[in-house]
Order: C-alpha cells, then structure tokens, then sequence
C-alpha cells in the first residue's frame, strides 16, 4: 500500500462533491418547505369554540399564556362561555413546545405555520387578542389528526373554518378502570 | 533587455523625450511597467480570495459569497473596506518601531518577486541572470517578516507561535532549494526566461520527484494547509498576528494571498512551461495569447491549492518538522543527484533521450515510494484491526 | 519582555471556537508539554433540576430536551422510561417501536455532530463537518414530520409517543435508509486511511480499561478501551431485546478508536432501523395517562444509553403532580472526569483532539 493512498481517496471524495450541485438554497429567494405538522409561530384561536377554560394557561410551563376573563357579576348558565377579556400569549419566551394545544379540550387553540416574526421591540412580540381574532386561520396539524385526515396543509395557503376544525366523538375512557387505578389503588 | 518588448515599446512611446532626458524616459517606463504588474497582482489577489470562498463553498456542498456585486465579486473589495475602517490598536508593550514594520517587510518581498516571472513571451520586468537565486532569497525575508511580527507584537503567546512557524519556514527552504537545483541543472542557467525557453518537455516530467518536493515545501513556505498551524483557531498560541487589527492585518492578509499567487507563477513557470502551450514543443503553435496561457496554468495550481485546503487536517509542529527533515530532504537530495547523473551522461539531450530520462525518472521515483512506504509504513494500520464488533452479552 | 522556562499557565476561556460550548480550562504548559489542567465549567447551568421540582411529570419533557442539545429524543426516552419505572405505567408495542426509531435516529445525528466537530478541531476545515450537516438536515427532516421540531423536540410522554407518525414519514424514512450507507461508505473513504488523521490521533489520550471503570466512563469513551459494556444488551429496555445487532469494541483506547467506534456504531444504528422498519406493529401509540398523574410514593433509577453514555434519572416523588427531586446522572459530566490523566504529558496541539474525541456536550454537564 504506497504511503499517500489515503489522501489521493480522500481529494477524489472531495472532488466528487464539488461536482455535485450544491444543497444549500439561497433565503430568502428560495424557501425550503415545511411538513404540515411544523410547530410555528403565529398561533391560530378560533373564538366560537373558546370557553375561557384556562386549560391551555394551566398546561404551559412557562406560564405565558395570561387570560383575564369576567364571568363574575352575572350568573353563568350551563351552555354559556366566560367573556374573554385578555387573551395575551407572550412569543418572547415561548418555546413552542404545544402542550398548550394538547390541553385545549375544545380544539380552539391550534399552532400556526410561520416562522419569521421577528421584530424590533419585545413589547411586540406578544399577541393580544384583537391579533388573535383577526390573523388568517391557518392552523399546522400538529395533535391534530383530524385535520391530517382532511390534508390540510396550512403552507398551501388553506384556511379553515372553526366548524371544519372538530375532532370527531372521542370516546369515553374506561371509568371504572380509571376510578381502580388512580383512586382506589392509591 | 534587448528582446524586452514592453519595455522597448514604452520606451519607444516617450521618445518624444529629448535624448539629454532618457533618463527621464526610462523611470518614466519602467514606473508605468511596474506599476501595471504591481496592480495587476493586487487584482489576482483579491480575485483569489473570491475564487477560494467560493470554490471552497462548492467543495462542501453550499454556495459561498454572491451577494456583493454580479455573482459576489466584489466581495474581496468590501472586506478590504471593512478591515481599513477598523480601528488600529497597538498594544503597550509592543514595540512602536517594528510593529510598524512587520506587515511592511512581509508584503514587500512578494511584489519583488515578480520582478523576475516572464508572464508571456517577452513580457518581464528584468531578465536577471540568477532568477532562481533570487526567488529563494527574496522568499527568505518573509521568515524575517514573520519573527518581527512575533517579537513586536509584546505577546508572549505571539512570540511563540512566530518562533514555531519561523522553525518550520527554515527547515522547509533546504528541500525549495535542493529541488530548485535539478531544475537549474536541466536548463543550464538560472534566468527564468531561459529555464522557460529550455523546456521541450516540461519539466514535470522529467523531474517528479523534484516537483513533488518543491510543491510541498512552497506550500509550507507560504503558511496553507495542511501547514497552517499558524492560523489554526484550534490551537492554545495564537500565532504572530494577533494583535494586529485594522490595514495591518489587511496587509498580512494580503500577502499570504499575494505569496499564493506568485507560487502558482512560479510553479508553472519552473515547471510547466510557463507562458509556452504545455503540449507541443515548438513555440510558434499558440491558440491563445502568452498570457493567457501563464494565467490558466496559474489558476490551475491556485484550485489545487485550494483543493488540498479542502481535504486535509493539520498536521502538528513536530509532525512537520520531521516530514521535511525525514522525507522531504533525503528525496531531494536523491533527485539531484539523479539529475546530475542524467545531465552528465547526456549534456545535449535529444528527444528520444529526453523520453529515457523521464522514464527513469519515474522508475526512480516509484522506488523512492516504495522505500519511503516501507519506511514510514508502522503508523499504518487496517480499521478493522483496531475497532472489532462484538456480540455478546453484558460485561465487567 | 523577558521569557523565562517555567512553567507557565494559560486560560483557554469560556469563548473559544474549539471548545463544544462554554468551557474553561487552565493549562499549565513546560513549553510544549501539558503539565496540569483544571477544568471549570458551569457557564451554562439553568437550573433544570430544580426547575423540574415545580412542573408536572409531562411538562418536564420539555425541560429534559434541552439538556444535551444534540440528542433530543435520547434525554426524552431516558426521562419517560424513569417515570413510567416510578408510576408503573405500560406502553403500547408501537409506542415502543417508534421510540426506538427515534432514538436510534437521534444517535445517529448526535454521533454525525460530534464526528464533523472532531474532525473541524483537526483542521480540516469544515469540509466533514459539512458533509456530516448535510445529512443531519434529512434526518431533521424525518423528526419535524414525526414532531414538528427540529431540535428541541417533546416527542415522548410517560405512556408512550405524543402522536403517531403521518402517513409520508415512511416513504422518507425508507429513502434515508437507503441512502446513508452511500454516505457512510463515503466518510469512511474520505477519513479512515487518510496519513494526516492517522498520525494525528493514533495512540493519541489513551485511556486504559482500568481506569475507564475506575472512572465511571460509559459510552464510546468506554468501548473504545476495550470493556464490552452496552446498556441496550445488558438491562434491555424498550424493545432491544428482541432487535440483533453488534456493539463496537476498541482496543487501543486511543482518539482514533473513539472515532472509529462512532463511525460503526451509526452503520449499528442503521441496521437496528431496518429491523424496526419490517418489525414495526400497528395499534396505539400512548396509553391513556392523566396529564396531571399523581405516582406513588417513593423513587426509582431508570437509566438509558444515550449516544454519550450512560444517562440515567433518578426521580423522588412524594405523592404530587411533581417531583419531590428529579436528578440527572448526566454522562458528559462523569466522562470528563479522566480528562486531566488522559491529557497529562501530551502536547497543546492534541489537547483538542482528545477533548473532541471525548465528545462532551455542555447543556448536558451544566445541565
């Protein structure tokens, strides 16, 4: 085996690869595409499905979602939502994680698709609720089968409606089995 | 200087000049010849620059610069921007005057030495009659610029980076100059115009050995991969310009890229038939200008430069020192001996005899191959034989 | 300026290109020679076991990815095995399979990471590391099909996988099977016989097997000094039982075996995959959990190996929605512990060689 073998092998790989197109796209005339499921930024609310639960704010770590609703004063009858006052999601420190969409019980938070929000002053980086009514519903797919069911692709411009949106009948957990195991047990 | 045709041709222009002023007419010339070449050179630096990010960029699979101007090309013109609007630091405990000095004495040698490159048929500057000579001289200065730096910058980390890499320029000009002799001898003059002139073959051919050793040992000369220690971010000592911020560093800068460019002349010149088509041995069966013959060999070594840049890691001081101790210099030291045999035994070689040189030439170097694998061939060793899998359950 | 031939000590601080993240260390060099290091680190300590006391068992999944950065899914799979151990939860057969699969990718990526940075530190000049990145990009591909990120991922829950894949995860999935070993092929024509790479690391930082146990190495570091230990053959967790395959085995203990054992262990890797793709059941992915479970009372040790070792959680629980204390035996930090014998009596220039052969993560030290 003559001595410089193993890098005349190696100067042909390299050279191979300088044939070859380059895998870099030049941004931001080109854009790579995203999968459905993409964990985005712009989050996407539908207001007629939204009770004020607060559940989204309970499951979040870092405790970014602020929601202020006035239910007092009045007598909330069954069948009735809280009336939204605040609904303030902080982008600064989001991480995007989405255990706020897995918490949402009635499919009314959803993540969104984009990801180039930057902007020059951190006090706009929280979306308040006027944004959050009025930004186009582009909802990704992420712990949303339903929506994956329908192929909806939120980057093909695809809107959807809050009707369109329904996970179907989920049926009810084994509640004796439930009830033995994390009560009766216990 | 009589068949110096730029030369004559301006001086020819001024003529208007009465003959009590020819003086007049030949600074007047020779500073618009030089002063031509010089920019000429600024520009092939720059535009190397570009070339290097940018083939470099394709050798791993990604674009490089092109945003600056049609395609990036003006990219080396904007950093040049960049760098001589930055602040200029000095350090207190440098020393004023040869801090000053160093980038100065480092780019200076690089432009004299295109003083002796023909670049095309009968275009020189001068035509010295110890070309050679001078080449390896004037290279020489560039370890001194290098030392300066180091002292001058009151860094101690600076000092000892620059004493490793003047250490390391030393031992690498023994093998430059050894190979330089072979050719010398094959040519039998040191004028580059003549070695140009006297190349039938080129001498590649006939010299592979000497080729080998005089392109490893200018590119140690000139500080690239695989031989940058000097420049390596991954090393503790940070080399001789780190406290150089500013034109300074524009300037050092300027000349490892400018010694780059005025290797690859030299190597096609020495080598490759400088300005003559590289395959046919009469010199009146051109397609192309002269020039741009010497240019294309030119960027032809520049992309292997930057070729080997793109593959190899760096080697260590003591494993450099002892490449250019151990191989470098015995394989010299047997191609001038070669030679010399050769040149003896046929002073005047006809071109059947020329063949026969170069076919013992490469039995010669084969040989060498052989021998040095034998030689260094311990540290070789299979994958396989060191890394094994294994299957079996659980351990200690 | 006078120099003098003492021993002289140096900082190669916090900032530095060759380092792998935040990391200091003081190097007391006789000309060229190591003759003392001390390692400091913790510039990039967040507090994550202490933070992991006020969040519930399924939002420390997203504190634990961002422990070791580069390998994502491995500190998910460590953390929910811990729990699942603790709570006495079971997982569905697909849940366990596509576990593996991301596991075994996220080892994959994480071994193609640490090879390119070892071989930048070396000096070749970014042209490996690109490579490696280049085939890091498919793969992250494949995790924001199956999660919708790309790094920081969340993918698991204690009970199984959040979601499972979409439809046209598998066509990709095949495609990278396919074509990797092209790649790695490749690799290893560009590196393994190259003279320069040879000279650099061979016999370079060795580390005997005795003191790799004494030190409570684990991982590559490990099998790299000759000690056949695998945590996936010895306490099988998930479905390694059932998948065949080798482990890589050093004997020199040297840089150039710690590479290489990486280099195998992701063609390991990829025939694990394979074995998943055919043997991969239908069905659930994630038992039905309670976001906000209460485990019982008392702790346990689950520990898993990741693509640096031996990552292991130790989880205390007193009843909550909580943990009482969650602490991580985080494997980069116990590997660093050879590092001054291993470093002692070489030069400065193989100082980055060894410590990028170690291959130490800092989100994952300082946690």
């Amino acid at each position: 085996m003559p001595y410089g073998i193993g890098i005349l092998k190696g100067m042909m790989v390299t050279m191979a690869n300088f044939l070859r197109k380059p895998s870099t796209v030049q941004y931001p005339e080109t854009r790579l595409k995203q999968h459905p499921r993409f964990r985005g930024e712009d989050f996407v609310w539908y207001e007629e499905r939204c009770t004020g639960c607060a559940s989204c704010a309970k499951y979040c770590p870092l405790g970014i979602i602020k929601i202020v609703t006035s239910g007092s004063g009045s007598q909330i009858s069954e069948g009735e939502k809280y009336k939204l006052e605040t609904f303030d999601i902080e982008l600064a420190r989001c991480m995007f994680c989405g255990l706020c969409v897995e918490a949402c019980p009635y499919d009314a938070l959803h993540l969104g698709s984009g990801f180039e929000r930057a902007r020059e002053r951190k006090s706009d980086l929280v979306i308040p609720l006027e944004e959050l009514r009025s930004s186009p519903k582009r909802p990704s797919t992420w712990f949303r089968p339903q929506l994956e069911k329908k192929n909806h692709n939120p980057f093909e411009g695809q809107t959807i409606t809050w009707s369109d949106v329904a996970r179907p009948a989920i049926q009810d957990p084994d509640y004796e089995d439930m009830g033995k195991r994390w009560v009766d047990d216990r | 200087m009589e068949s110096n045709n730029i030369f004559n041709f301006l001086k020819d222009f001024f003529n208007f000049l009465p003959p009590s002023l020819s003086w007049l007419n030949y600074i007047i010339s020779g500073f618009i010849l030089t002063f031509a070449v010089a920019n000429v050179l600024l520009i092939t630096t720059a535009l190397f620059t570009y070339m290097e990010r940018r083939v470099l960029a394709r050798f791993q699979s990604r674009l490089g610069p092109n945003r600056v101007g049609p395609f990036g090309i003006l990219q080396p013109f904007a950093d040049i921007l960049k760098l001589i609007t930055k602040e200029d630091i000095r350090p207190t405990a440098a020393d004023r005057f040869i801090f000053f000095l160093a980038p100065i004495v480092l780019v200076v040698p690089v432009f004299l030495l295109l003083a002796v490159i023909p670049f095309g048929k009968n275009m020189y500057i001068v035509n010295l009659n110890i070309g050679a000579l001078f080449i390896v001289a004037v290279t020489t200065i560039a370890a001194l610029a290098i030392f300066l730096g180091g002292w001058g910058s009151g860094n101690r980390f600076a000092l000892l980076g620059a004493s490793r890499a003047v250490a390391m320029l030393i031992s690498y000009e023994v093998p430059m100059i050894l190979a330089l002799v072979g050719v010398v001898m094959l040519s039998g003059s040191m004028s580059l115009v003549d070695i140009v002139e006297a190349q039938r073959l080129p001498f590649i051919l006939l010299q592979p050995i000497g080729f080998f050793v005089f392109f490893l040992a200018a590119t140690a000369e000139m500080n690239r991969p695989p031989f940058d220690l000097l420049e390596a971010e991954s090393e503790l000592v940070a080399g001789f310009h780190t406290e150089y911020s500013g034109t300074k560093f524009a300037l050092l800068y300027l000349a490892e890229f400018a010694e780059a460019v005025v290797f690859a002349g030299i190597f096609a010149t020495l080598f490759f038939r400088g300005w003559q088509n590289p395959f046919v041995p009469q010199d009146w069966f051109q397609f192309f200008p002269s020039i741009i013959w010497f240019f294309l060999k030119m960027i032809f070594f520049l992309f292997i430069f930057i070729w080997i840049r793109a593959t190899l890691p760096r080697l260590r001081i003591d494993q450099v020192m002892s490449f250019a101790w151990k191989v470098l210099f015995p394989l010299s030291l047997i191609n001038l001996i070669l030679t010399a045999l050769l040149v003896t035994i046929w002073p005047e070689p006809s071109t059947i005899e020329l063949w026969l040189m170069v076919i013992i030439n490469l039995a010669v170097g084969l040989l060498c191959l052989v021998l040095f694998t034998r030689f260094l061939e311990h540290n070789r060793i299979k994958p396989t034989q060191s890394v094994f899998l294994a299957t079996k359950q659980g351990g200690q | 300026m006078n120099i003098r031939t003492e021993p002289i000590t140096i900082n190669l601080g916090p900032q530095h290109p060759s380092t792998h993240g935040v990391f200091r260390l003081r190097v007391t060099l006789d000309g060229e020679v190591i003759v003392d290091v001390e390692p400091i680190f913790g510039y990039l300590h967040r507090g994550t076991e202490k933070l992991a006391e006020e969040r519930s068992y399924t939002q420390i999944v997203t504190l634990t990815d961002r422990m070791d950065y580069v390998s994502s899914m491995l500190n998910n799979q460590a953390y929910v095995i811990a729990v699942e151990k603790l709570a006495g939860l079971d997982v569905p057969d697909r849940g366990k399979f596509l576990r593996v699969i991301a596991g075994e990718l996220q080892r994959i990526v994480s071994h193609l990471v640490a090879t390119g940075f070892f071989l930048q530190d070396l000096g070749a000049f970014g042209t490996p590391l690109m490579y490696c990145f280049r085939e890091r990009e498919k793969i992250l591909e494949l995790f924001e099909m199956l999660c919708g990120a790309r790094v920081t991922v969340s993918y698991m829950r204690p009970g199984g996988v959040f979601q499972d894949a979409p439809d046209d995860f598998w066509p990709s999935f095949r495609a990278i099977l396919d074509s990797l070993p092209y790649f790695m092929d490749e690799i290893e024509r560009l590196l393994e016989e190259n003279e320069i790479l040879l000279i650099r690391t061979k016999g370079i930082g060795i580390l005997t097997p005795q003191s790799a146990i004494d030190n409570a190495t684990s991982g590559p570091v490990l099998r790299a000094s000759g000690i056949p230990w695998d945590l996936r053959k010895s306490n099988p967790y998930d479905v390694y039982g059932d998948l065949n395959f080798d482990i890589p085995i050093g004997t020199n203990g040297d840089s150039y075996d710690r590479f290489l054992v990486r280099i195998l262990e992701i063609r390991e890797s990829l025939r694990i995959l394979e074995q998943c793709w055919t043997l991969i059941p239908s069905g659930p992915v994630r038992s039905k959990v309670p976001y906000f479970f209460r485990p019982p009372v008392g702790d346990c040790y689950a520990s898993i190996e990741s693509s640096k070792g031996e990552l292991g959680f130790y989880l205390v629980s007193d009843g909550g929605i909580s943990p009482y204390r969650c602490k991580v035996r985080s494997p980069s930090l116990i590997n660093l512990t050879p590092l001054r014998e291993m470093l002692l009596g070489w030069k400065i220039a193989d100082l980055m060689v060894i410590f990028g052969s170690l291959d130490v993560n800092m989100g994952e030290v300082d946690r």
